[in-house]
């Protein structure tokens, strides 16, 4: 008798979680919303216009992907160090963050091939400093975003300090006081910066960019159904030019990344 | 000597936890340093606001009107906002408007690095803390033995450091070293201006190797070694201090 209810108990408990991941695009459908994890500080991939609402070209690719399953879109801001975690623990269906292809976060994740887009890392740096080089960066601090994936690499690499804050207005901020000689981030977000006045005077984006990375939609592990729905969306998006149009609605010049994948995806038949 | 990170490496691959710290000599460094800076900032921050407390309990008994205010002022102050809001308010409000030097490319250059403003800043918050703590101690100090210090001759101040303060802080021990431990633990709100603290440290390994409960773990562990010190030598120091049949 106990050991019965135990078992309902435990079934009743775990059911839920067995559901989602069985059908996971069905209960977006019934729930009527589908919740995406974008960032809200990473112009212009994600941010916050005059309203306080987050627009950008991952806000309107998860409302592209939201308009194909026929729901309402319902955005949640993340930063790199908690993205992964919300994901996890179910509180947004899907991320497009900005996230790179790393084989740590394919193991926790879902990733979703092929990868949406490409960027390479590089940094924002005053005009002042007059820095031609990688090398002419050793020993000197750099701030960065905590969480982002190269942070390390560029630090073994070219013998920077890395100054790390939550997201990506404090390191701007700190950039300008004078607490680090350049701001490392990814390209796009450093070209997206170069489009501000505020920036584009003092400063400049001298380097070549190193470590070229794609960037990944995630979904959570097992949620098949979700994940080939994306699949066949990213490729759809590469076969209309939807990703290389956005990119230049937004005022950046459009990636190899997107170009090539665009070029080849519009001849593909499927 | 090549034991340790072997067996954790091992352990990564059988069981999937991930202790990167003991076997990546790259994290183990910074998890290192980590620590070592936040037993400076700890350090340093107690010896400071510890200083804070005495002298602001002193001039809380000011003659000086607008002394004792000025001091009641700043406990107010310190008190009563979260103490993260306070280290951002020293390293991007008060040190984007204080003068700043210039490097080698003619930029800004700050005289006050992160480092320093997460120490005022705790500093001043404990510092709050602890002239409270001070005043509850001295108000406990028997009145007749403050009148008998002044018939000696003592000054007011004189009276203060060799009789008082003496006196008030054996009774303030137990509450002092609450605040204390609580000090070390808020350091790392350091964290939040790139201060390379312990908790600094492990979040940077955590989200390049995903491997958050883990480090997570290390980070209780620490933390409790480290406040286990503590609290140990403030309890050497309360039974050194103590005199038999006083405070009772």
């Amino acid at each position: 008798m106990r050991r019965s209810m135990i078992a309902l108990l435990l079934a009743g408990v775990l059911a839920p979680f067995a559901a989602q991941a069985a059908d996971g695009v069905d209960a977006i459908k019934q729930r009527g919303t589908l919740i995406v994890g974008v960032k809200a500080d990473y112009k212009p991939f994600g941010f916050r216009d005059p309203s306080g609402a987050v627009v950008g070209i991952e806000p309107d690719l998860a409302a592209d992907v939201a308009k194909r399953l026929g729901v309402k879109l319902e955005l949640v801001p993340v930063v790199s160090s908690n993205r992964i975690e919300f994901l996890q623990q179910g509180k947004v269906d899907m991320l497009i963050a900005t996230m790179s292809d790393k084989p740590e976060r394919r193991k926790v994740v879902q990733a979703i091939d092929p990868p949406y887009y490409s960027d390479f890392v590089n940094v924002l740096l005053p005009k002042k400093a007059g820095v031609k080089d990688w090398s002419e960066l050793k020993g000197k601090p750099l701030c960065a975003t905590s969480g982002a994936w190269y942070n390390k690499e560029i630090a073994q690499k070219y013998g920077v300090e890395i100054v790390a804050f939550d997201g990506s207005e404090k390191p701007l901020f700190a950039l300008k006081q004078g607490n680090c000689v350049g701001y490392v981030y990814d390209q796009t977000f450093v070209q997206g910066k170069l489009l501000d006045a505020e920036w584009s005077g003092d400063y400049e984006m001298p380097l070549k960019g190193v470590l070229d990375a794609p960037w990944i939609m995630a979904v959570a592990l097992g949620n098949d159904t979700l994940q080939k729905f994306l699949e066949d969306t990213t490729k759809d998006w590469m076969k209309t030019g939807f990703i290389v149009a956005e990119e230049k609605k937004y005022g950046i010049e459009p990636t190899d990344y997107s170009k090539g994948m665009h070029e080849k995806m519009k001849s593909a038949t499927n | 000597m090549d034991v340790i990170p072997a067996w954790f490496k091992d352990l990564y691959e059988t069981t999937g936890l991930n202790f990167t710290v003991f076997y990546d000599p790259y994290d183990w460094n910074r998890y290192v340093d980590g620590v070592r800076m936040t037993v400076v900032l700890t350090v340093s921050t107690i010896l400071a606001s510890l200083l804070i407390g005495a002298v602001g309990a002193l001039l809380q008994g000011a003659p000086s009107r607008i002394v004792r205010g000025a001091i009641n002022g700043f406990v107010v102050l310190f008190r009563n906002t979260p103490p993260l809001v306070q280290i951002f308010f020293f390293y991007f409000g008060i040190g984007a408007i204080l003068p700043a030097g210039q490097d080698q490319f003619g930029l800004r250059q700050p005289f006050i690095d992160n480092v320093d403003w997460a120490i005022i800043a705790l500093s001043l918050f404990a510092g709050a803390f602890n002239v409270e703590i001070f005043r509850s101690g001295i108000e406990a100090v028997p009145k007749t033995t403050v009148e008998a210090a002044e018939a000696l001759g003592y000054t007011r101040l004189k009276a203060y450091v060799y009789v008082i303060l003496p006196l008030a802080l054996r009774v303030c021990l137990p509450a002092l070293n609450n605040n204390l431990v609580n000090l070390l633990k808020t350091t790392t709100l350091a964290y939040a201006i790139a201060v390379p603290e312990t908790l600094y440290a492990v979040k940077q390994i955590w989200s390049e190797s995903q491997n958050v409960f883990e480090m997570m773990l290390v980070l209780f562990v620490t933390y409790g070694i480290l406040v286990g010190i503590l609290v140990w030598i403030m309890h050497r120091w309360e039974k050194s201090l103590h005199i038999p049949g006083y405070g009772r």
